[in-house]
């Protein structure tokens, strides 16, 4: 089971805060995922095609594609604004 | 060393407490408040969101970098969230070093850093409604510099 959560923009676009997805459910590379949830409608499609699109993968930032393990948290997200 | 809260802070307070140590022999702050204008626009209030648990990570990895780069004695972060006001206190950084130099640098890298790597985002009240403030071009090229 992994958890995908999204902030700030991203969650007032999809109108999701949180998916939880069990083993069978998502593909196991990142990049795979990320094409996974762009299918779901315009909304995700343009959040996962996005160069702007950052992700963290428990709650560390990555630009890399990895593989996604059981109990892995993965986040998407605007650019930060803080300060 | 690093408090993510909703509360008002007291740079007062936070200064008194950079004073510790006596090898310091210099302290930089910077305080971050909410302006009333942004793009042209009336801001009347700000919500910050964050991530709950990456930030404070983030956060330790911008605060153990500056310490790995520069000699400092005592480094405090503080970060608001929640609902703000313009004039209101968002981000206080404070840095105690034995010099000056070292002082003045890692407090700017530490804002540069935070603005950069730390999930917090900002939605603002203006006139026309409310609305996510995008990234800004020059806070990434202030933090590139530092690589």
């Amino acid at each position: 089971m992994i958890k995908v959560r999204f902030f700030a923009s991203f969650r007032e676009k999809l109108n999701c805060e949180q998916l939880t997805l069990q083993e069978g459910e998502y593909a196991p590379l990142l990049s795979a995922l990320k094409s996974q949830l762009a299918d779901q409608g315009e909304g995700w499609r343009e959040v996962m095609m996005s160069e702007r699109t950052l992700v963290a993968i428990n709650q560390t930032m990555t630009r890399q594609d990895v593989t996604l393990r059981s109990g892995d948290e993965v986040a998407f997200f605007p650019p930060v604004t803080g300060g | 060393m690093i408090a993510i809260q909703t509360e008002d802070f007291s740079p007062a307070q936070e200064y008194e407490r950079l004073e510790g140590s006596k090898s310091s022999g210099a302290i930089v702050t910077f305080t971050g408040t909410v302006r009333d204008m942004n793009l042209g626009d009336k801001v009347g209030g700000l919500f910050l969101e964050h991530y709950t648990g990456m930030t404070e990570k983030a956060l330790q990895e911008i605060i153990d970098e500056a310490m790995a780069r520069w000699e400092l004695q005592t480094v405090r972060v503080i970060h608001r969230i929640g609902q703000m006001y313009p004039g209101d206190r968002i981000v206080f950084v404070g840095v105690a070093s034995a010099h000056r130099k070292e002082a003045f640098a890692a407090c700017e890298f530490i804002m540069d850093y935070l603005k950069t790597r730390a999930p917090f985002w900002k939605k603002e009240t203006t006139p026309e409604g409310d609305r996510w403030v995008d990234e800004r071009e020059s806070d990434q090229a202030a933090a590139d510099r530092w690589l």
